[in-house]
């Protein structure tokens, strides 16, 4: 059992909200999320407090689909791209829910959910809220140039999102998650901050090979295999390896990165990054196809490249880490 | 795969060929600035001013420009098709300055735009000055 | 005259395209890319070829980042020929002190006047 958790409560997504500013709502699934703001400022001052009041927004949404208060959460598991992770910790001060921070870059929505579903099962929480965010403006600034900069990218950079995602676990709901495998941190000596696909590629393959290697299912047994945000470079590199490996996710394999912005008409590269685009991503689309049957059963693998600015000076290379959910309808017994 | 494999894999995967497009944005948007650069520099002569000081008011004309331009949010999108065109004539500077500073306001004008309107100009300047110490040295000794 | 202006346009343009190779071939950044220029500027005058250069194409060479070099090497030339060993540290800064001086200043100026836009 080292690498598989099998969760035999059951835990179940009872809720779920998004949170996205104007790119990503014009983009192809601009339609899927449940809240989205043309001011990516989304009324604030600054970008970091646009990001906190996406979280804050995605929180309050959740709770209110779930017909809950914030007193009915046991704890409220955030995590953000940001430095000590503020655009969760200023953004949640309005909830009375204890709190955590995770920081796994952009992996941390799969691990706060993985978490969320281990407290549940093992009866430590009844109802675990998660949520992630990402904003474009305020990791471009932080990791990258400012804004107003003159420069050009890369055809492998990615676009980081801005958007959030919520979810509520508890033992209520149509979706559940079945199987956990958390990664490991895996540094392939990738440098390239504008070719993060190819720096979480190897995590990603070494979380995937390590399920198949113990669980009862087959890649046939999937509807969709969905990695967080290897975006199109990382994407092929998953998959022609895995395919090398003997596992051949082809026809199944999609990414939030690739699904969130329409690459042909939308200047963004190899595609989508960030905590806020597989949160987004899943709580818009995916969960729903979820619950109405449109997909039964789905692997969740989120990608993180855990990289520092300051590391990446120091001539380091960009560690990566993917954690894997299995999600499945709960009436699901073929 | 080890890393080195791996590395050689994605180097060879992303292998990035010299985009004559890019190339050719950056030649025209370039040379266009240099030609404005020698207009205004023939202006300023014709003014009568001193051959040296109308080369640094050419400087000072395009630092203000591109100042202006990098203000107006209009810079990012002109580098994005120009690419060194823009980078490379002292335009480029002045975006290097004046960008950081308009993004730090919300850390306040000491630690945010006071400190990080050098973030990318303090080195420029700082390998400048020190390639000027290190030559004058040599040009006072054997000069 | 329109002679001036073309070989301004060519030879800035190669500047460029120089820097645009770099970019695109290499994993050089942008501020990497300045710094080259303008140390690669100081040493091509101190050697005497970038001189002529700046009679050639005027502009073409004054305006691309080794124009800063050059100027900044220029300036110790001449401090020193004034003041002597007090040069070597007065002439690269005063030199330049225009550009720099606009450009720090404009870059308060903007940012009191104008807030960063997000990109699409």
């Amino acid at each position: 059992m080292r690498n598989i958790i099998r969760l035999g409560a059951s835990p179940r997504i009872s809720s779920y909200y998004s949170v996205v500013g104007s790119s990503e709502h014009e983009g192809p699934l601009g339609d899927c999320f449940d809240h989205f703001s043309l001011d990516d400022k989304f009324e604030k001052d600054s970008w970091e407090k646009a990001e906190s009041e996406m979280q804050r927004l995605a929180v309050a949404g959740a709770l209110k689909r779930a017909g809950l208060r914030d007193t009915d959460i046991d704890l409220l598991l955030a995590g953000d791209l940001l430095n000590q992770c503020v655009g969760s910790s200023y953004g949640l001060v309005d909830f009375d829910i204890p709190y955590v921070g995770l920081y796994g870059a952009c992996s941390t929505c799969a691990l706060g959910l993985a978490l969320a579903s281990l407290l549940y099962n093992g009866g430590a929480c009844k109802r675990c809220a998660c949520v992630t965010s990402s904003h474009f403006c305020a990791s471009e600034r932080q990791f990258r140039f400012p804004l107003e900069y003159g420069g050009q990218r890369t055809p492998t950079s990615q676009w980081t999102v801005t958007g959030s995602g919520a979810f509520i676990v508890s033992g209520i709901g149509d979706v559940a998650v079945k199987e956990i495998v958390f990664g490991k941190s895996i540094d392939m000596g990738i440098s390239d901050i504008n070719n993060m696909g190819a720096a979480m590629a190897p995590a990603c393959i070494d979380t995937i090979k390590r399920f198949f290697e113990e669980s009862e299912h087959s890649v046939d047994d999937f509807d969709l295999i969905l990695t967080g945000d290897l975006g199109y470079e990382g994407s092929k590199i998953l998959k022609d390896l895995l395919l090398s490996e003997g596992i051949d996710i082809r026809k199944i394999h999609n990414d939030c990165g690739l699904m969130i912005y329409d690459r042909k008409k939308q200047d963004k590269h190899a595609g989508g990054s960030g905590c806020g685009c597989s949160a987004s991503v899943l709580a818009g689309d995916i969960i729903k196809k979820l619950e109405s049957r449109e997909l039964k059963r789905v692997l969740f693998i989120g990608t993180g490249a855990l990289m520092s600015p300051l590391t990446l000076y120091q001539g380091g290379s960009i560690p990566a880490v993917a954690h894997l959910i299995h999600l499945e309808v709960n009436d699901y017994d073929s | 795969m080890n890393k080195d494999e791996y590395k050689e894999y994605v180097k060879r995967r992303a292998k990035r060929s010299a985009s004559p497009k890019n190339c050719g944005f950056a030649f025209l948007i370039g040379g266009a600035i240099c030609t404005l650069g020698q207009a205004l520099h023939d202006l300023y002569m014709h003014l009568g001013i001193h051959e040296q000081d109308a080369s640094t008011l050419v400087s000072i004309s395009l630092i203000t420009l591109a100042g202006l331009l990098t203000g107006l949010g209009v810079f990012d999108k002109l580098a994005k098709i120009a690419g060194a065109g823009t980078l490379v004539p002292i335009t480029g500077f002045a975006n290097a300055v004046v960008s950081p500073a308009m993004d730090t306001k919300s850390e306040g004008y000491i630690f945010g735009v006071g400190a990080k309107v050098f973030t990318i100009a303090g080195p420029v300047i700082l390998y400048g000055l020190f390639s000027g110490v290190i030559y004058g040295i040599i040009y006072f000794l054997w000069g | 005259m329109i002679a001036n202006y073309a070989l301004a346009f060519l030879v800035g343009g190669a500047f460029c395209v120089i820097a645009q190779l770099l970019i695109d071939k290499t994993n050089m950044t942008p501020a990497r890319i300045l710094v080259l220029y303008v140390c690669s500027g100081v040493a091509l005058t101190a050697i005497g070829l970038y001189e002529p250069l700046v009679d050639f194409a005027g502009s073409g060479a004054t305006v691309p980042l080794t124009g800063f070099g050059y100027a900044i090497a220029k300036g110790v030339e001449r401090a020193i020929d004034k003041s002597g060993a007090l040069g070597i540290v007065t002439g690269g800064l005063s030199a330049t002190a225009g550009g720099i001086t606009v450009a720090i200043c404009l870059g308060l100026i903007m940012s009191l006047i104008f807030s960063s836009k997000p990109k699409k």
